[in-house]
């Protein structure tokens, strides 16, 4: 590590070593490089911890919960319901019943879509998001547009990627009945200032909804110092198992929700004339659930949680900071995303190469980035690109991937340049 | 370097760089759109077809090295084919960049062999298919568009 002088005291102190030893994968080498794994954005790679605690539960402590009376089944069920606590401890809700296991953000979007916004939007209520959502906090406002006549308003954003408040005060009317924002731009990494957004949006009478899948791996998340209503997030972005994640919503706001999903386990009593629905969260949590998948991400919260995260914020900013100035000496690179509040995530794009075929030259050097229009189209239509190369980095990731990255890039410049 | 040079032959990085029939060519009577979501790639091909011969085949849009090389090579060789060849050539290479064996494509469509590298990179396919989807597309004067994931 050539470069380990010149990291910041802060961003030092972070121990990068100790981290990646815990990632199993990171061992592995890829296309007989050592893999440097620049694509934690669309998922981060599982320390042994998370691993483990999924094989165990299945090796060891598996039944269904709720369910049994069985030891086994107790066993589970307590391990399983224990999450929710340290869900709730990780974002600060209230209450343990304020967390509502999903498959991941998109589930929890599309929870809030249909069960709040179809009991509670009609025609000519609005939903006010931004251009640089994910599509999914597009589609599902889309889905209910087409179904209730609600009006989608999307409040657009600069050259930079900065979301412009002018126009999102502007948008922002009586009729808007919620606001559904990214904390992080998936795209861009742009960091979306909800200090000022949740306030503007509560004081025009809106709900707020945030898309929190690539916030909560690299911020700060106290859903009621900011007061979110409703929080989504994915317990894969977060070092977890796929098919988990949860939906924080405001206990009083859950309490009022209609049921989404029908069947068991979210009922107290069913007949053919009436059925009697559970309370939050469990109302919401129709069907056996991803019981091994959800014990990892309580395994994911406590490995996240235990570690040093200044020192970590001051890395990813390091890594951040360290990729823009070597990708910005690249000929021919244009970043795509330069907003002042950015998580550690660079999108760009060669003059002389198109991001599928950089995707591919990069892999052969063992480099796995994301390329593609990263679910967010509108974004790549803004800066009128079809697709983008994403670097993004987690807790593992180091000046020796960054360095990877453009020593291949070089390949690349051989090949097309 | 070696394996990419195999994928990327100076044939497609010329053939990418300067696409041939690249622009909407008129008269056409025929046109249909591709597109690929993965990557976000969009060609539309034009094609003339009379008397059950395609007489112009013309491309627009925009996709990686890849999509417009297999364009561009798809474009050359459709010019003057009968329908029923053409419908042929769309099946041999289809096989040439998605079968198990390995044999190149004769004498023909040799131009074409350049693009059997692709059959490494299975996530690549899609690139190199989509004009011809689309053309086919187009032949059967279909007006959905073409998508490949």
């Amino acid at each position: 590590m050539p470069d380990t002088a010149s990291r910041p005291n802060d961003a030092a102190r972070f121990d990068v070593a100790a981290v990646r030893d815990q990632f199993p994968i990171l061992k592995e080498p890829s296309h007989g490089k050592p893999l440097a794994f620049l694509d934690s954005a669309a998922s981060a790679q599982k320390p042994q911890a998370v691993i483990d605690a999924v094989n165990e539960t299945y090796a060891h402590r598996y039944a269904n919960v709720h369910r049994g009376v069985y030891e086994l089944s107790e066993r589970t069920s307590a391990a399983y319901e224990a999450v929710r606590g340290k869900t709730k401890s990780l974002i600060n809700a209230a209450d343990d019943d304020e967390i509502v296991f999903t498959s991941g953000t998109t589930d929890g979007i599309n929870l809030v879509a249909q069960s709040w916004g179809r009991a509670n939007l009609g025609p000519g209520d609005e939903v006010l998001i931004t251009e640089m959502e994910h599509h999914s906090n597009i589609v599902p406002w889309q889905m209910l547009r087409d179904e209730k006549g609600i009006v989608l308003k999307v409040a657009p954003f600069d050259e930079d990627g900065v979301l412009i408040m002018e126009e999102f005060e502007r948008l922002l009317s009586e009729r808007t009945r919620l606001v559904a924002v990214a904390q992080v731009s998936n795209a861009l990494g742009t960091i979306l200032p909800l200090d000022k957004i949740i306030p503007m949006a509560h004081a025009a009478g809106a709900l707020v909804l945030v898309d929190g899948a690539q916030g909560i791996p690299h911020l700060p998340t106290d859903v009621r110092a900011m007061g979110a209503d409703f929080y989504a997030f994915s317990g894969h972005k977060l070092y977890g198992p796929t098919g988990t994640g949860a939906l924080y919503g405001r206990g009083e706001l859950l309490a009022e929700l209609p049921p989404w999903k029908g069947g068991g386990d979210m009922i107290l009593s069913v007949t053919f004339e009436k059925t009697e629905y559970a309370a939050p969260p469990h109302k919401f949590e129709a069907g056996t659930p991803n019981i091994a998948g959800t014990i990892g991400l309580g395994a994911a919260i406590d490995w996240f949680a235990a570690l040093d995260h200044e020192g970590l914020a001051a890395h990813e900013a390091d890594l951040l900071a360290y990729g823009t100035e070597r990708l910005l000496e690249v000929p021919g690179v244009r970043l795509i995303g330069t907003a002042p509040d950015k998580a550690a995530v660079i999108s760009f794009v060669l003059d002389y190469a198109h991001p599928h075929d950089v995707g591919t030259i990069l892999d052969q050097q063992g480099v796995a980035v994301r390329t593609g229009h990263h679910c967010a189209q509108p974004v790549m239509d803004h800066f009128d690109v079809a697709a983008t190369v994403r670097a993004s980095f987690g807790a593992y990731s180091s000046r020796d991937d960054i360095d990877a990255l453009i020593a291949a890039l070089d390949e690349v410049r051989e090949l097309f340049g | 370097m070696s394996d990419l040079r195999d994928l990327y032959q100076e044939v497609i990085l010329d053939h990418s760089r300067s696409p041939r029939n690249f622009g909407h060519h008129e008269p056409s009577n025929r046109e249909a759109k591709g597109n690929n979501p993965l990557c976000g790639d969009k060609f539309t091909i034009y094609a003339l077809v009379e008397d059950g011969i395609v007489k112009d085949v013309s491309f627009d849009g925009r996709g990686c090295a890849i999509s417009t090389a297999s364009a561009s090579l798809m474009t050359e060789l459709m010019k003057g084919k009968t329908e029923e060849e053409a419908r042929a050539m769309f099946e041999s290479f289809h096989e040439l960049v998605t079968a198990d064996k390995d044999e190149p494509l004769d004498e023909a469509l040799d131009k074409l062999n350049v693009l059997a590298g692709v059959r490494g990179y299975p996530m690549r396919v899609k690139c190199a298919t989509l004009a011809w989807h689309t053309m086919k597309a187009a032949l059967d004067d279909i007006d959905d568009t073409v998508v490949t994931e």
